[in-house]
């Protein structure tokens, strides 16, 4: 399957940013030690003009390099929480559904229509607002508008397995049915879902990039969107503040996306044409 | 003794044809016994099957089985009991989850009627699989590499390890190649001689049927229209389509029976 993705340009594109881009997250106390949050120089130093500050520093002299360094790890970290939950919650909901059928499916499934009606990040601010921000309750909130997908499909998968003979057979065996559903039929409704999570973790990293430009992120954490609107008051006169971070974030999301995608045709076993 | 006894069972699928597969289906299945069960497909045999197996729920009937009011059991404590009645199914590929291994297959069945205690469970899977024919050295293999012949020994092995008094056999043997299934039916029938088990063993081959079965019912548009000891049945066919089984068999229709 590797190799399957190597031949693709496009997934080795995403897969060497994303690279690079987990290698920053890794690497963030070796590469910027200290605190990003901590003025470390003149204010508005200019990109590439001052080597201590290859990025400049922000209005009270905070270096942006260890801004965006730092910032991939509440991404990355916020993002996969995220999915994580998103991705557990919504099949262990849609195995539910599918495997018990009938009046359980109906209203599970209804729960669902309702949780995706409201637009996602809908959902996250509320949620953020009444609890408070904090990476946990952030993450919590980013999964609530993103685990509908995986409900549904591993719900339509899990449809097609209980009548399979092995289902069955763990019956007649005299398999508890809450083990059957877990242990013998989940996992096996485990690629399809796999293969939306890159698209999930992307959507994550945008809606708390978002939140944290409202105000509503982690306030202890630095965050792209947090850059992003700290650097909005200067628009004018030092757009790199919000450009660079901005930048940062859309690499980021592009390059999941584009080995997420990849991934969804290898794992369906569509020929590249 | 009778083992099994069902009476009156139906059941009707709905739908816009609303098929009767089970039409007052009543048998019964002494302890130690082979029952055969033949008709041709769509008769209401898989039907019959399921139902016995508490994997369909009848229309109506009553089933008791070993002493049990088998139909009203529910919940833990039909799980606890369906160690009586074990299935094998027709494709050994399909009954297995599909990132089964032979020993684990086998070690499940152990472990959810809490028969062995864990640390000797590997033991005893391999045991019973040595019991099928098997190399024990199969037990780390994935069911899905094996052969099918490997593979309903794997299933028979699960079928006998919560040491069951019936065994259902929905066509056990109908998928497998005729030297292989030859071997199978062997197996099956030493089992019964080993454990006393009880088999309602259900075909549409008369002659795979005849040869492991004391007694054969025939299924036609879901009742059992003929019943009786194998040879006096076959002798003596009542039935028109029971002929045509006969007849549709070379070596059964002649008179003198081969030495």
């Amino acid at each position: 399957m590797i190799r399957e993705l190597l031949r693709r340009p496009e997934a080795l594109l995403g897969g060497l940013l994303l690279l690079l881009i987990a290698g920053a997250a890794l690497l963030a106390p070796v590469l910027s030690p200290g605190d990003p949050l901590a003025i470390a120089g003149r204010p508005l130093v200019r990109p590439f003009t001052d080597p201590a500050f290859p990025l400049g520093t922000d209005g009270l002299g905070r270096d942006l390099l260890a801004g965006v360094i730092h910032g991939v790890r509440t991404s990355a970290a916020i993002g996969l929480a995220a999915a994580l939950v998103a991705v557990l919650a919504g099949m262990l909901v849609g195995t539910a559904a599918g495997f018990a059928g009938g009046l359980v499916d109906e209203a599970l499934m209804r729960v669902v229509d309702a949780f995706q009606i409201v637009p996602g990040f809908l959902l996250a601010l509320a949620f953020v607002s009444v609890t408070g921000p904090s990476l946990a309750v952030v993450a919590i909130a980013i999964a609530l508008g993103a685990w509908t997908g995986p409900a549904r499909l591993s719900r339509s998968r899990v449809l097609a397995l209980r009548e399979a003979d092995f289902v069955a057979a763990a019956r007649v065996m005299g398999m508890h049915p809450a083990e059957i559903a877990l242990r013998q039929v989940m996992p096996l409704a485990l690629p399809p879902v796999l293969a939306v999570t890159a698209v999930i973790v992307a959507g994550a990293i945008l809606t708390e990039s978002a939140l944290s430009f409202l105000g509503l992120g982690d306030p202890n954490a630095v965050t792209w969107g947090g850059m992003i609107a700290e650097g909005r008051n200067q628009l004018r006169s030092a757009a790199y503040l919000s450009i660079i971070p901005g930048i940062a974030l859309v690499l980021t999301v592009i390059s999941i996306y584009l080995v997420g995608e990849a991934l969804t045709d290898v794992l369906a076993g569509k020929r590249q044409s | 003794m009778t083992l099994l006894d069902a009476r009156g069972l139906a059941k009707t699928y709905p739908g816009e044809r609303r098929i009767r597969a089970l039409d007052d289906v009543s048998l019964s299945i002494a302890a130690g016994e082979t029952l055969g069960l033949i008709g041709p497909s769509g008769c209401g045999k898989s039907t019959l099957a399921r139902v016995l197996a508490r994997l369909a729920t009848p229309d109506a009937g009553s089933v008791r089985l070993d002493g049990l009011d088998w139909l009203a059991l529910s919940g833990a404590g039909l799980r606890h009991a369906r160690r009586r009645l074990q299935m094998v199914f027709q494709d050994p590929a399909a009954a297995f989850h599909p990132r089964a291994t032979a020993g684990g297959a086998v070690a499940d069945a152990l472990r959810i009627h809490r028969l062995v205690p864990r640390r000797d469970r590997p033991e005893a899977a391999a045991a019973l699989l040595r019991q099928v024919g098997l190399s024990p050295d199969l037990a780390r293999r994935p069911v899905a590499t094996l052969s099918g012949g490997q593979r309903q020994r794997v299933a028979i092995a699960r079928a006998i390890a919560p040491r069951p008094r019936l065994l259902v056999l929905d066509e056990a043997v109908s998928a497998l190649d005729a030297s292989v299934r030859a071997r199978v039916l062997d197996l099956l029938v030493r089992l019964q001689a080993e454990l006393g088990l009880a088999y309602l063993f259900i075909g549409h081959d008369l002659a795979v049927v005849r040869a492991v079965s004391h007694r054969i019912a025939v299924m036609d548009a879901g009742q059992i229209i003929e019943t009786g000891p194998a040879e006096a049945l076959l002798s003596d066919p009542g039935s028109p389509l029971l002929r045509r089984l006969i007849a549709a068999v070379p070596a059964l229709h002649r008179k003198d029976p081969p030495v």
